[in-house]
C-alpha cells in the first residue's frame, strides 16, 4: 500500500463499562508508513480503544474500517486474520519453548506437521529486515525482557500483521533498548506497516512517532504531527490544564544506618544466582535508588530485605539487629514496609474490599482473636479521605479501582505504621501524571520523617528527582553507586547494560 | 438496497463473548433457577423417551421429598450428613485445597465414634455422646491431616491423595464389619452389634431427624463467624484469594493448610459420627451412600457460603428422598443420579453466563 494512505479508521467508537464511559465517540486514523503514538493518562481510554481494534472488546457503537471496508472483530484471532496484531505489556509467551516454537504456536499458517526449519528461516529474514537481533533457537526464559519483546513483535509480523499495536512498549527497556525499538518501528513503517504505540511519556512520543493522538477522559482531544508540536503543548492537551512543574523538595539530613547488607547472595526461582555479594547501607532519611533493567536482581533484592526470599550467603542487618532469613512477619514487626512490584498480585487482594485490604498488615495488632471491624472501617475511611483515594465504595472489591488509586491505598496502608524502612519497587508504574506526582511526594514525606527508603525504579528521571544516591544493578551485582546528577546519566545507562566502570572511563 | 448491504445481512450468524467486570447480580439468581429448569427439561425428555410421564415423575419426587411431614423429616435426615460434610469441604475449598476426601473422613469419623460406643458400652449418655463427638471429629480431622502434611510441606497434590485415602477408609471399615467387629447375632450381615442406648443421638419426636441437625446449624454459624470476624478467618480468606499477598503479609500458609484441612476433615468425621449415632446405631458396610462426594456438589453449588450450604443440602436431600419415592413407580435409581448430574452440569455451565456476556454477531456485519 502507498505511504500515508489510510490503513485503518475508527469512527465514533463508544464503549462503556458498568456505566463509565471509557471511549466516547473516538475517531482515530492510522496510516501506512507511519508511527502513531497514542498518548494519554491512565484511564484516558487508550487501552480500551486498542482493545476494540484487536477484537478484545466489542465497541457499544461506532465503526471500524480497514482499507475502506467495514469490519467487525470478534476476537484477537479475528484481528490478526485482518492483519492487526498487538504486543501486550505482559508478554504472552511460553517460557520453556524456543523462540521459533513460540512464533509457530497458534499461527494460522502453521501446518499440522511442523517444519521448524522453514519457520526459523522466515524468522531470521523478518528479524534482519527490521534490524532486530534474536536467536530463534534460544528458549524464551533465557531471554532478556527486551529480547522477549522482539519475539512478540516478530510473532505478530510472522502472522502477517500490517498494523502493529504496542502497549507501553518502553516500560521495561533500557534507554539504549528504547532507541533500538524506535529504530525498528521506524523501519516497519517504512516498509508500509501502520505502527501504533500506547504511552504516557512525552519524551518517547517526541522521539519515536510521526503522528500523535491524545486521548483525555475517553475522548480524542487532538491528532497532531509530531514535528508540529512540543512536550508542553502535549502535556497541556493530555492533562487539560497547565502543568505545575514545581520540582519536589528534598528536606532533612540522613541519620543512623537503618538497613545494612553485607555480602548478600540469593538464588532466584529458577535456582540461579540472582544476587551476588551485595553490600550497601541506607540511613534514616535517605533514599537509595536502584537503577537497572528489569530482571537483573531487583525483585530478589526487594524480596530478601522483606523476608520473602532466603539468602544463600551474607547478612541483613536492620537497626543493628541481624534479620538474615527471618520470616516476613518479623520484618513487618521490625517496621519494614513493602510496596511490591505487582500491586494487585502481591500487595493487595483484588476480590476483597478496601477495608479488608487495609487490614492486611495490621490485623495482628487487633486485641484477642476477633477483628475490630468498626475500627478497621474507620481507618479505611480515614485513609480514603487523607490520601484522596477515589472508589465507588469501601465495600466493593478493590479490583474495580484504577491503578493510581490502588497504589495510593497501598501506600496509605504501608505508611500508616510509620515504617523505619520502606522497600518500594516501581512505585509509579502505570500511573498517570497526577498519581505519579502524589506518590513521589508521599515518598519524600516519608524520607523527611526519617524513613530509610530503597527505591527500585525503571525511570532514571525519577531516580534523579528522588534518590540521594543511585546504585546500578546488572546481573545481580551492584556495578557502582553514583550521586544522582544528570552528568552521570550516560554512565548509568552503560552500567545498566553491563559495562564496568573502567571500560566506561569513570 | 445496494448489493453491498445485501451481502452484509446474509453474513453467517455466529456467537461471540466478552468478560463482564463483575458478575451481574440479578443474573446470578436467575441463571441457577433457569439452569435447574433446563436440567429438568433435559431429564424430562429422557424420561419421556423411556416411557414415563416426566411431570408425573417430578410431581412424585416433589411430593415424596417435601409433600408430607414424613417426607420433610426424611429429607432432613439426608441433609444432615450432606450439610456437615459440605461445610467441611467448603472450608477447604476456601483455601483452594481440593479436599475430595470427605467420604473417607466420614468413614473414619463413623469408625472412631463406633469404637467409643462399642468399647465402652456402659458409659452414661452425657459422657458417651461427647466422647463419640470428639472421637469422630478427631478421626476425620487426622485422616485429612495425612494428605495435608505432604501438601503443606512439599506441595504434593491433595486432590489425588485425599481421593485415594477414601478407598483406604472404606476398606478399613469393611474389614472391621466383615471381620473382627461383626455382630455374632447379625446373621452374617456386615454390621457391628447395635450401640447401647446411651450412644444414640436424641431424635425429634417420632421422626429420624436427630441431633446432628443442631451440629450442622451451629457449625454453619461458627464457620461464618470465624471467617468473617476473626483474625484467623481473615487469614483463610486472604490465603484463599491470593497466596502471594498472604505471604507478603507474613501469614503462615503451611500452618493454615494443615489447620484448615484438619477442620475440614473434622466436619466430615462429625457427619460420620452423627450418622452411626443418630441413624444406624451401629457401624455397617456402606454407611455413607456417597455423602462425601455429594458434599462436594453441595459446597460448590452454595458458592462456599455456610448458610447456603444448609439450604442446598436440604434441596439435594430432597432430590435423594424424592428419588426413592419414584422407584416405587418403576423408575430406576440411576435416573435420580442422572437428574442430579444434569442439574450440576447445567448449573456449572450456566455460571459461565454470569461471568461472560454472550452475544450474536453476523460475520462482516456493521453493528
Amino acid at each position: 500500500m502507498k505511504k500515508h494512505q489510510v490503513m485503518v479508521e475508527m469512527k465514533k467508537i463508544t464503549k462503556s463499562f458498568s456505566g463509565n464511559l471509557a471511549n466516547d465517540k473516538v475517531d482515530f486514523i492510522a496510516r501506512c508508513g507511519e508511527v502513531h503514538a497514542l498518548l494519554g493518562e491512565n484511564g484516558a481510554g487508550k487501552s480500551t480503544l486498542m482493545s476494540a481494534l484487536t477484537g478484545l472488546y466489542r465497541p457499544d457503537s461506532g465503526e471500524i474500517r480497514l482499507r475502506d471496508k467495514t469490519i467487525e472483530l470478534k476476537s484477537p484471532r479475528d484481528a490478526i486474520e485482518h492483519g492487526i496484531g498487538m504486543v501486550h505489556q505482559h508478554f504472552k509467551l511460553v517460557k520453556p519453548f524456543t523462540v521459533t516454537e513460540n512464533i509457530a504456536l497458534g499461527a494460522s499458517t502453521t501446518p499440522f506437521l511442523l517444519n521448524m526449519d522453514k519457520v526459523e528461516a522466515e524468522i531470521v529474514s523478518l528479524a534482519e529486515k527490521y534490524g532486530m537481533k534474536v536467536d530463534p533457537r534460544a528458549k524464551v526464559w533465557q531471554l532478556s525482557v527486551g529480547e522477549q519483546q522482539r519475539v512478540e513483535i516478530i510473532k505478530m509480523l510472522y502472522r502477517g500483521a500490517e498494523i502493529l499495536i504496542l502497549d507501553e512498549p518502553t516500560a521495561v527497556l533500557t534507554p539504549q533498548e528504547v532507541d533500538d525499538l524506535f529504530e525498528t518501528l521506524g523501519q516497519m513503517a517504512n516498509a508500509g506497516c501502520a505502527v501504533i504505540f500506547i504511552t504516557h511519556k512525552f519524551k518517547e512520543v517526541m522521539a519515536g512517532s510521526d503522528t500523535i493522538t491524545v486521548l483525555r477522559n475517553g475522548q480524542n482531544v487532538a491528532t497532531v504531527k509530531t514535528s508540529e508540536t512540543d512536550q508542553n503543548k502535549l502535556a497541556h492537551l493530555m492533562v487539560g490544564r497547565e502543568m505545575t512543574a514545581k520540582p519536589l523538595e528534598k528536606k532533612g539530613q540522613p541519620g543512623e544506618v537503618v538497613l545494612k547488607l553485607d555480602e548478600v547472595e540469593a538464588f532466584n526461582d529458577k535456582g540461579m544466582l540472582a544476587l551476588q555479594s551485595i553490600s550497601t547501607e541506607i540511613r534514616a532519611g535517605e533514599i537509595l535508588g536502584i537503577a537497572g533493567v528489569a530482571g537483573n536482581g531487583q525483585r530478589e533484592l526487594a524480596e530478601i530485605v522483606t523476608g520473602l526470599r532466603e539468602t544463600s550467603a551474607g547478612k541483613i542487618i536492620i537497626l543493628g539487629e541481624d534479620y538474615t532469613d527471618r520470616s516476613p512477619k518479623e520484618y513487618i514487626s521490625a517496621g519494614v514496609a513493602h510496596v511490591p512490584e505487582d500491586r494487585l498480585g502481591t500487595g493487595l487482594v483484588p476480590n476483597l474490599n478496601a477495608v479488608d485490604n487495609i487490614l492486611l498488615k495490621n490485623y495482628r495488632n487487633h486485641r484477642g482473636h476477633f477483628l475490630d471491624l468498626k475500627e478497621s472501617r474507620k481507618l479505611a475511611e480515614k485513609m480514603v479521605e487523607d490520601f484522596q483515594i477515589k472508589l465507588s465504595s469501601i465495600d466493593d472489591p478493590i479490583k474495580l479501582m484504577s491503578g493510581g488509586n490502588l497504589q495510593k491505598m497501598l501506600l496509605a496502608r504501608e505508611f500508616h505504621s510509620e515504617p523505619k524502612l520502606i522497600v518500594t519497587v516501581y512505585p509509579v508504574r502505570g500511573l498517570d501524571i497526577g498519581a505519579t506526582r502524589a506518590v513521589r511526594q508521599l515518598l519524600l514525606e516519608q524520607r523527611e520523617q526519617g524513613a530509610a527508603i530503597l527505591l527500585i525504579s525503571e525511570d532514571l528521571d525519577e531516580l534523579m528527582e528522588l534518590a540521594d544516591k543511585i546504585a546500578v544493578m546488572y546481573e545481580g551485582e551492584i556495578m557502582d553507586i553514583l550521586p544522582p546528577t544528570y552528568d552521570n546519566l550516560e554512565t548509568i545507562g552503560l552500567l545498566m547494560a553491563g559495562s564496568k566502570c573502567e571500560e566506561v572511563g569513570v | 438496497m445496494s448489493n453491498k448491504q445485501a451481502e452484509l445481512t446474509s453474513g453467517k450468524l455466529t456467537l461471540a463473548w466478552e468478560k463482564r467486570q463483575l458478575p451481574s447480580p440479578w443474573l446470578s439468581v436467575a441463571i441457577p433457577i433457569f439452569s435447574v429448569f433446563m436440567a429438568l427439561f433435559l431429564s424430562g425428555a429422557f424420561l419421556a423417551a423411556t416411557g414415563f410421564n416426566p411431570l408425573e415423575i417430578y410431581g412424585a419426587m416433589l411430593d415424596g421429598a417435601f409433600g408430607s411431614a414424613y417426607g420433610i423429616s426424611e429429607t432432613l435426615v439426608k441433609a444432615i450428613p450432606l450439610a456437615l460434610a459440605g461445610l467441611g469441604v467448603a472450608l477447604a475449598f476456601r483455601m483452594l485445597l481440593w479436599n475430595i476426601g470427605a467420604e473417607g473422613q466420614f468413614y473414619m469419623g463413623a469408625f472412631a465414634a463406633s469404637w467409643v460406643a462399642l468399647t465402652f458400652p456402659d458409659l452414661p449418655t452425657q459422657i458417651m455422646l461427647p466422647a463419640m463427638f470428639l472421637a469422630g471429629a478427631l478421626a476425620g480431622g487426622l485422616w485429612a491431616l495425612i494428605p495435608a502434611i505432604p501438601r503443606a510441606v512439599l506441595g504434593v497434590n491433595e486432590t489425588i491423595t485425599t481421593l485415594m485415602l477414601n478407598y483406604v477408609a472404606i476398606l478399613w471399615v469393611d474389614y472391621l464389619v466383615y471381620g473382627p467387629w461383626r455382630d455374632p447375632a447379625g446373621f452374617n450381615f456386615p454390621l457391628t452389634a447395635p450401640f447401647s442406648a446411651a450412644a444414640q443421638l436424641p431424635v425429634y419426636g417420632t421422626t429420624r431427624v436427630h441431633f446432628g441437625l443442631i451440629f450442622a446449624l451451629v457449625g454453619a454459624v461458627i464457620i461464618y463467624i470465624v471467617l468473617q470476624r476473626t483474625k484467623w478467618g481473615y487469614e483463610i480468606r486472604v490465603i484463599g484469594e491470593n497466596q502471594a499477598a498472604a505471604r507478603y503479609a507474613g501469614m503462615s500458609i503451611t500452618k493454615n493448610i494443615m489447620l484448615v484441612m484438619f477442620l475440614s476433615g473434622g466436619f466430615a468425621g462429625l457427619a460420620g459420627m452423627s450418622e452411626v449415632s443418630g441413624i444406624t446405631h451401629r457401624l455397617q458396610h456402606g454407611i455413607s451412600s456417597g455423602y462425601g462426594y455429594t458434599a462436594i456438589i453441595v459446597a460448590w453449588l452454595s458458592k462456599l457460603n455456610p448458610f447456603m450450604i444448609i439450604v442446598v443440602a436440604f434441596l439435594l436431600g430432597g432430590l435423594l428422598v424424592g428419588g426413592y419415592n419414584t422407584q416405587t413407580m418403576g423408575v430406576p435409581s440411576a435416573t435420580v443420579s442422572m437428574i442430579q448430574g444434569a442439574i450440576l452440569f447445567f448449573l456449572l455451565g450456566g455460571e459461565l453466563l454470569t461471568r461472560y456476556r454472550i452475544y450474536f454477531t453476523r460475520k462482516g456485519e456493521n453493528s
